[in-house]
């Protein structure tokens, strides 16, 4: 195990969430959860961050956001999609200014549903998503490896 | 009278003690926050994650800044350590902050400039109470090399009490805790960003925390040399010290900087310019 699962640090964005996940999101950041235990730190800048944490679906206002935000973390980095929007849109998939889950902008890697998402399966998600970093790591310089992110799983940019 | 070797285990054991006191730190801070914290070695884990990270440089720049920031910070305190100059000492210490500064601002980014404004602020602040240190050393010690401020038979701290508190509230702002963590703070929380450090990502970021770690074991030095009378006194009263700082730093918000900058330069007025004067007046009377 390197250093990387060790000191993972999130950087949450919420991109059109009702608020419920973010909320949720928070609390994993209290004293009953403490995921400082697990090196995990919320930092509020794109630059220090290794796991991108969003929730709530992508809409026309943030896609360009979105996509920002995820060029500007240093690789390895993982994107953990939180909550039933973040994976697919969820009950607002239809709405006329909604595009979709966040994988229609960048690659997601790990995907919690739930509505809300509840603080345990939130930490499972990143925890999970430690591994993926790791990989993401070992692949990283090599061909083929993970380097900056390719065009988006069938979306538009 | 230099001493090399002190000087080279400065250089080893720095960033051992230095990362441990900030893992202590993170521990304590969490116990204060009724958390479990983070384990004691996390600092070091996260330096080595940073080193293992990508390096995204916004200015060819950065790079070289950052490497002066850390080389004259290890410069400053290794000279210390080896029992130099004080003055050069405290120069070499602001140079390396003047580095980061211009580290910061060498990236077109409004947050890195607020950060490095704000640095710039704290270290106006600060600067007048560490020298007045220096100068009240020299006026007890007749000397500003630390080898001989060391061999001082006298208890420093029992003529410069006002001086220590005024140093003791300029280190607060140093070791970037609540209420003065303005341009960049030690922990998570966030302030305009990450201020100073907003620009720096990976390998970058990781040499400014082990110069920061350097910096820490550098004023716990300084802080040493008050009560280097006697050695068992001098770190007992560091663990106090820094458990103080801890205390204040989860005890109070984050202040504004003018606020910060009249309550340094009034307590380095106040304390460190009136116990001076008084000293210098009773020089006559008082052996010293």
């Amino acid at each position: 195990m390197s250093y990387l699962s060790r000191s993972p640090w999130l950087l949450h964005y919420d991109a059109s969430s009702c608020n419920g996940c973010d909320i949720e999101v928070l609390a994993c950041l209290s004293p009953l959860y403490d995921v400082e235990r697990f090196g995990i730190i919320n930092t509020g800048n794109p630059k220090h961050a290794d796991v991108l944490v969003i929730t709530g679906g992508i809409n026309e206002q943030n896609r360009q956001v979105v996509r920002n935000i995820y060029d500007q973390m240093p690789d390895p980095k993982v994107v953990v999609a939180v909550g039933i929007c973040a994976c697919t849109g969820g009950v607002f998939r239809e709405c006329y200014n909604v595009v979709g889950g966040i994988d229609c902008i960048i690659p997601v890697d790990v995907y919690v549903p739930g509505c809300a998402a509840r603080p345990e399966s939130i930490i499972d998600g990143i925890v999970r998503a430690l591994d993926i970093l790791e990989a993401k790591k070992e692949r990283m310089g090599k061909p083929g490896g993970t380097g900056p992110a390719g065009s988006p799983a069938g979306g538009a940019q | 009278m230099m001493h090399i070797e002190n000087a080279l285990l400065f250089l080893v054991l720095a960033p051992v003690i230095g990362g441990l006191v900030a893992g202590i730190d993170r521990k304590i801070t969490a116990r204060m926050q009724g958390r479990v914290g983070p384990p004691l070695l996390q600092p070091f884990y996260d330096v080595g994650k940073l080193f293992q990270k990508e390096q995204i440089l916004v200015a060819p720049s950065q790079n070289f800044y950052i490497t002066a920031y850390l080389v004259f910070i290890v410069v400053s305190g290794a000279l210390f350590f080896a029992g130099g100059d004080l003055l050069l000492v405290i120069f070499a210490f602001t140079l390396a902050h003047i580095f980061l500064v211009l580290g910061a601002y060498s990236s077109y980014s409004p947050y890195s400039f607020i950060g490095a404004e704000r640095e710039l602020i704290q270290i106006i602040a600060y600067e007048p109470m560490i020298i007045l240190s220096a100068v009240g050393m020299h006026l007890v010690t007749r000397s500003f090399y630390v080898a001989d401020i060391m061999a001082a038979k006298v208890p420093l701290i029992s003529y410069l009490p006002g001086v220590f508190i005024g140093f003791l509230m300029v280190l607060t702002i140093k070791l970037r805790k609540s209420p003065f963590d303005l341009s960049t703070s030690h922990h998570a929380h966030q302030e305009i960003v990450k201020g100073v450090t907003t620009e720096f990502s990976g390998p970058m970021l990781g040499r400014v925390e082990i110069a920061h770690w350097y910096e820490n074991v550098f004023l716990l030095g300084f802080i040493y040399l008050f009560f280097a009378w006697n050695p068992l006194v001098a770190i007992l009263v560091l663990a106090i010290v820094y458990f103080i700082e801890i205390v204040i730093d989860n005890t109070f918000s984050r202040v504004t900087w003018q606020l910060t900058l009249k309550s340094a330069w009034i307590i380095a007025g106040l304390m460190g310019l009136a116990n001076l004067g008084i000293l210098y007046y009773l020089s006559g009377v008082v052996p010293v």
